[in-house]
């Protein structure tokens, strides 16, 4: 049946394109166009049947007439795979971009992604250092996470995801990570200052790109996360790679979805997204971790921006339920001056608790990490109430804790772009120094061995 | 076990001869045309067999949900009949398993296709091979009906397996034998001819049947201290747990899991992380249990359909859950069932009636979305078992408001059903105030009905102890109104203090941390004995303040931290009364102090 060209179309609806009279097409077929003028398109089958075929056109069905003709090519969407996809940047769909060769294909894998079986999963338990104390102290990442980063426009979440694809490490092991890099809808300037970063510090060599910028076609980026997400799962399960994907701006993403729902007339979900977007997103996120029986690993970094900086908003809220904790850049604290702009308060890492503490960061972790917050949202909170009582109403515990808000956020949070803390000295032992700011009898979070061990001051030696 | 790849369930299924083809392919739903089968049968579809359920009869047409991936499949291809509703299979050896939403171990699955799911492969629920050594307990000449215990099998270290007459089965036993027996095998013959195995099929979507239902007057013992103390679940009761992501949700579900007093423990992960399960697996085994000192996962099964599963599948995972939790229940077993998350559910049901292009309901939820919440949580109960034994099925369901917003359709149309509601806030989360409940909204309707077992059992003052508490909590949210404008030290110093007790509830009693080893369970005399402590702290700063002594100085007395710190070490229970008095001492002391 393939090399048969249809040019029954009856309907073009937005990015879909509608025909009848076929022979059985499969499911999720892929499709090429070739219009009047000669120009190639590509599709995929959404919705088929005896009567109608329904089409999903990645470049957008601009230019589209009834006399475009249609071939089906009789299997699902492929992508070629090899190795040598390290060091090479594609476009969206999965070409080369670079100027470079076509992918020799190793292997054609499907990218829709079957999913891990549960049972095959292996815990994610190895802590990664990022070497920002933030994110480190407080919501550790782990190798096989799903960390996505909230974020809003004008905010800094590029330099964040750069410099945690700079510093990552596993502390006491030299294995590298390899950066599979997807680009949705960004803009030229967003994705050059990718790519100057990524060459500047030699990391290009060792990342495959995947990009779809602003300009490219707005429903390929529905399949771009997919090609990387395949070739990071070749990379980490059939040849032992520890891959960090980085993916911006799902929020793109999503509008594309967005689009094709309303062009397929489906009812929609919360505020126009349609109503299967949770599942959607979790084939994307779920791909993620460690499986038995394999080296490699897949830990994935998807940046999103929030509308309105809206964290209810239904693009973070479905991430939310998805991944495995969430950082969330604040406007305040970037418009502060202070960088790394990370509020901790919402931010969460659920998976921490099964990478720190002893043999893995270090036993008193868990306890500064929660003195730290407790500390610091109290501080918080008594500002507002500053605001409107003045300092004179506050006691003695309630002046030391609104002072370490602005310690916290000084000293700790703040540090360069270029700086990378290790866990212990770097991160730990300064939190302890800055928590001897309170009064002992306050830190109600922390073990009294620890203090004894670790405090600055009140320790026992 | 075999496994059999594009075979039916259950080997000695009869296959209708009747054939028809796809018509139309749309996700997860396919049409067919040239057959005529019966609603919610389970066919074959396309050339893999992959498993579909027809859920929607019109015209010619045969609308079916498919449980596995459907790219590539096209129309024309064959679609067969099978007979069969879905069904689960019932017997030893559900028992630590883990399965995905139809029932399919996913151990087997990893044998046959490593660790990606592929489709088109079957695998029965039931290991067929194994030999279990069946005990009978009835005997030749016995009358027995449905329900009724014909023999045990020890399925696992702590738990008997108790081989039932299947419903709608009685007669007088011919002949039983005590032996080794695979599930298939019969065990038992009656008068009439009919042959019992142990195995027996249930329709996932009938709930099993039961002679009456109970009042529940036992609480659900979970260990959780606001849980128990403040809005307890009664065995065979229902709670829900909404809350925004983040919030607590999957650590309630499976501190619960872990911890509470039922026999029999149903873990579904409906839509939810593959990694929350394998965290289970990992853990279970090697946790024990307290009251049978035996690893958890003896008396655990799990259902495992995660969000990148099949959304057909997730929608009858919950079904396949509470159909196992019935069957153990028949046995006359407490049973608590956990899913993770019902708004998955309702979601996968969304999916499903947005491609049979019915008629919205609100957010686009179908119309029917509370009936089927009725009807899931309506098999939680307490009854008497047809053999007239006593068993039940506790019902705890996750809810996940789209924003934390729970006026939407699934929160709604839960919080309508369930006696419990367990409010988890996006505000204490983010304090670190875990669990995450809050105290002022939340509630259980079981309290009147539960009252009398406590003062039985635990202590005859108990439900006062608990008014006292909650009424501190209330007062203080009604203070803290007040700090917010003018803050705390423009308070009376009786208030002041009332702030303190309130706090100490609250950081001491209240905040409970999962992770830590001793502090991640209370049992009920503790938490009765950790609640007096507060209040007697309350008692003796009154006397000491009104002695003259600094309000300051009342609640920095050493011991009181030590009393609060001390439940992080084991042994607590014994240590307390001691650690009690050495605070009252010492608050004592301040008076002298002035
Ligand atoms: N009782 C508890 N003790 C300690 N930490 C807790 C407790 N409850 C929740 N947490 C913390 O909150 C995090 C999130 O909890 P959880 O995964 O249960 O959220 P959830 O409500 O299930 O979220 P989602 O809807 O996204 O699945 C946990 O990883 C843990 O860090
Ligand atoms: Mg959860």
């Amino acid at each position: 049946m393939t090399g048969k060209e249809y040019r029954t179309i009856t309907d073009v609806k937005g990015p879909l394109v509608f025909l009848n009279k076929t022979e059985p097409v499969a499911f999720g077929e892929i499709v090429e166009l070739r219009l009047t003028d000669g120009t190639m398109k590509n599709g995929q089958v959404l919705d088929t049947s005896d009567d109608q075929v329904i089409v999903q056109v990645f470049e957008g069905t601009a230019s589209i007439d009834k006399q475009t003709g249609i071939k089906f090519l009789g299997d699902v969407f492929k992508l070629p795979v090899s190795t040598d996809m390290i060091g090479r940047i594609l476009d969206g769909a999965g070409r080369p971009r670079d100027g470079g060769p076509a992918i020799v294909a190793d292997e054609m894998a499907d990218i829709i992604g079957a999913a891990i079986n549960p049972y095959s999963r292996q815990s994610p338990s190895s802590f990664i250092q990022t070497g920002i104390s933030a994110i480190d102290a407080c919501t550790s990442l782990v190798r096989g996470q799903k960390l996505p980063i909230f974020s809003a426009s004008g905010l800094p979440h590029n330099d964040i995801a750069l410099q945690i694809a700079r510093q990552a490490k596993l502390v006491g092991s030299d294995d590298d990570f390899v950066v599979v890099f997807c680009a949705m809808g960004i803009t030229a300037e967003e994705y050059n200052f990718f790519v100057h970063d990524l060459e500047r510090t030699g990391a290009l060599e060792n990342a495959c790109l995947f990009v779809n910028l602003a300009d490219d076609p707005a429903v390929e980026r529905l399949i771009t996360p997919r090609l990387a997400l395949t070739a990071a799962e070749y990379l980490a399960f059939e040849h032992d790679y520890h891959v960090l994907v980085i993916y911006t701006d799902m929020t793109n993403y999503c509008e594309s979805l967005r689009q094709i729902g309303a062009a397929r007339e489906e009812v929609p979900g919360r505020r126009g997204y349609p109503g299967y977007m949770y599942t959607d997103l979790a084939m994307l996120y779920e791909r993620a971790g460690l499986v038995k029986g394999k080296k490699g690993s897949i830990t994935q970094f998807p940046i999103l921006t929030m509308p309105g900086d809206d964290i209810t908003h239904p693009i973070p809220d479905l991430s939310g339920y998805i991944t495995e904790g969430q950082i969330v850049i604040s406007r305040e604290l970037h418009q502060k001056g202070i960088y790394p702009p990370i509020n901790v308060l919402p931010s969460l890492s659920r998976l921490m608790n099964a990478g720190i503490g002893d043999g893995k960061t270090r036993e008193d972790h868990k306890s500064v990490s929660d003195q730290l917050y407790a500390a610091y949202a109290q501080g918080r909170e008594l500002r507002g109430l500053v605001a409107i009582v003045g300092e004179d109403a506050l006691n003695e515990r309630d002046l030391q804790l609104l002072k370490f808000a602005d310690i916290f956020e000084n000293q700790f949070l703040r540090q360069s772009r270029d700086e990378d803390r290790s866990i212990g000295e770097g991160t730990l032992d300064y939190a302890w120094e800055l928590l001897s700011n309170i009064d002992t009898k306050y830190l109600v979070r922390l073990d009294q061995k620890w203090i004894d061990k670790y405090h600055p001051t009140d320790k026992k030696e | 076990m075999e496994v059999n790849p594009r075979q039916n369930k259950g080997s000695e299924l009869k296959m209708s001869e009747e054939n028809g083809v796809i018509y139309r392919i749309s996700g997860p739903v396919v049409t067919a045309v040239g057959i005529s089968p019966r609603m919610y049968e389970v066919v074959r579809v396309g050339d893999e067999g992959l498993m579909g359920e027809v859920i929607e009869l019109h015209g010619e047409q045969s609308v079916i949900q498919v449980y596995e991936e459907t790219s590539g499949v096209r129309p024309g291809e064959p679609v067969i009949r099978t007979g069969q509703t879905l069904s689960v299979q019932l017997g030893p050896g559900l028992l630590t398993k883990i399965y995905d939403g139809i029932q399919r171990p996913l151990p087997e699955l990893e044998k046959t296709m490593g660790v990606f799911i592929k489709r088109g492969v079957d695998a029965d629920g039931l290991d067929l091979e194994k030999i279990w050594d069946f005990n009978a307990t009835a005997k030749a000449g016995d009358s027995v009906s449905s329900g009724d215990v014909l023999g045990t099998v020890q399925e696992t270290k702590t738990i008997e397996h108790r081989v039932m007459v299947p419903p709608g089965t009685s007669g007088v036993i011919k002949s039983i034998n005590s032996g080794k027996f695979n599930v298939t095998q019969n065990v038992c013959t009656l008068e009439d001819g009919t042959e019992i195995q142990m195995m027996q099929k249930w329709p996932v979507r009938t709930p099993r049947p039961f002679t009456k239902k109970h009042a529940p007057e036992v609480p659900l013992q979970t260990g959780q201290r606001i849980l128990d103390f403040l809005f307890p679940l009664a065995k065979g009761g229902t709670a829900g747990i909404p809350g925004p992501f983040g919030s607590g949700k999957t650590v309630t579900q499976q501190q619960l899991a872990k911890w509470s007093d039922a026999d029999i423990v149903v873990y579904i992960g409906c839509g939810e992380r593959g990694n929350e399960m394998t965290e289970v697996l990992d853990e279970f085994p090697h946790l024990m249990d307290p009251k049978t000192g035996e690893a958890l996962m003896n008396r655990t099964t799990m259902i495992a359909n995660t969000s990148n599963m099949p959304v057909a599948a997730r929608e009858a995972s919950v079904y396949t859950g509470i159909t196992i939790a019935e069957y153990f229940r028949d046995m006359g077993y407490d049973v608590a069932l956990m899913a993770d998350s019902t708004s998955r559910w309702a979601e996968a049901m969304r999916e499903i009636s947005s491609r049979l292009e019915e008629m919205p309901g609100e957010e686009g939820y179908p119309a029917y979305l509370s009936s089927r919440l009725a009807e899931f949580y309506e098999r939680a109960g307490r009854v008497e078992t047809l053999a007239g034994g006593d068993g039940s099925v506790s019902v705890i369901g996750a809810v996940s408001p789209p924003g934390g917003d729970i006026s939407e359709p699934v929160s709604q149309g839960t919080l309508r059903i369930v006696k419990v509601f367990w409010g988890l806030d996006a505000g204490l989360a983010r304090q670190r105030h875990f669990p995450a409940i809050n105290w002022l909204n939340s509630y259980s309707l079981y309290p009147p009905s539960l009252d009398q077992w406590y003062r039985d059992n635990i202590k005859s003052d108990f439900p006062e102890i608990r008014t006292e508490i909650s009424a501190l909590l209330q007062v203080e949210a009604e203070l803290q109104e007040i700090v917010q404008l003018v803050g705390s030290d423009a308070l009376p110093v009786d208030q002041q203090l009332t702030l303190e007790v309130a706090r100490m509830i609250r950081e001491f009693f209240l905040q409970q941390n999962a992770f830590h080893d001793v502090d991640t369970y209370s049992d009920l005399k503790l938490q009765y004995n950790m609640a007096k402590a507060i209040l007697s702290f309350q008692e003796e700063s009154k006397k000491a303040i009104a002695g003259g002594a600094a309000l300051e100085d009342v609640v920095n007395v050493p011991a009181r931290t030590d009393l609060m710190r001390g439940r992080f070490e084991s042994g607590y229970e014994d240590k307390i009364d001691q650690m009690l008095e050495a605070m009252n001492k010492q608050i004592a002391d301040t008076m002298e102090a002035n």
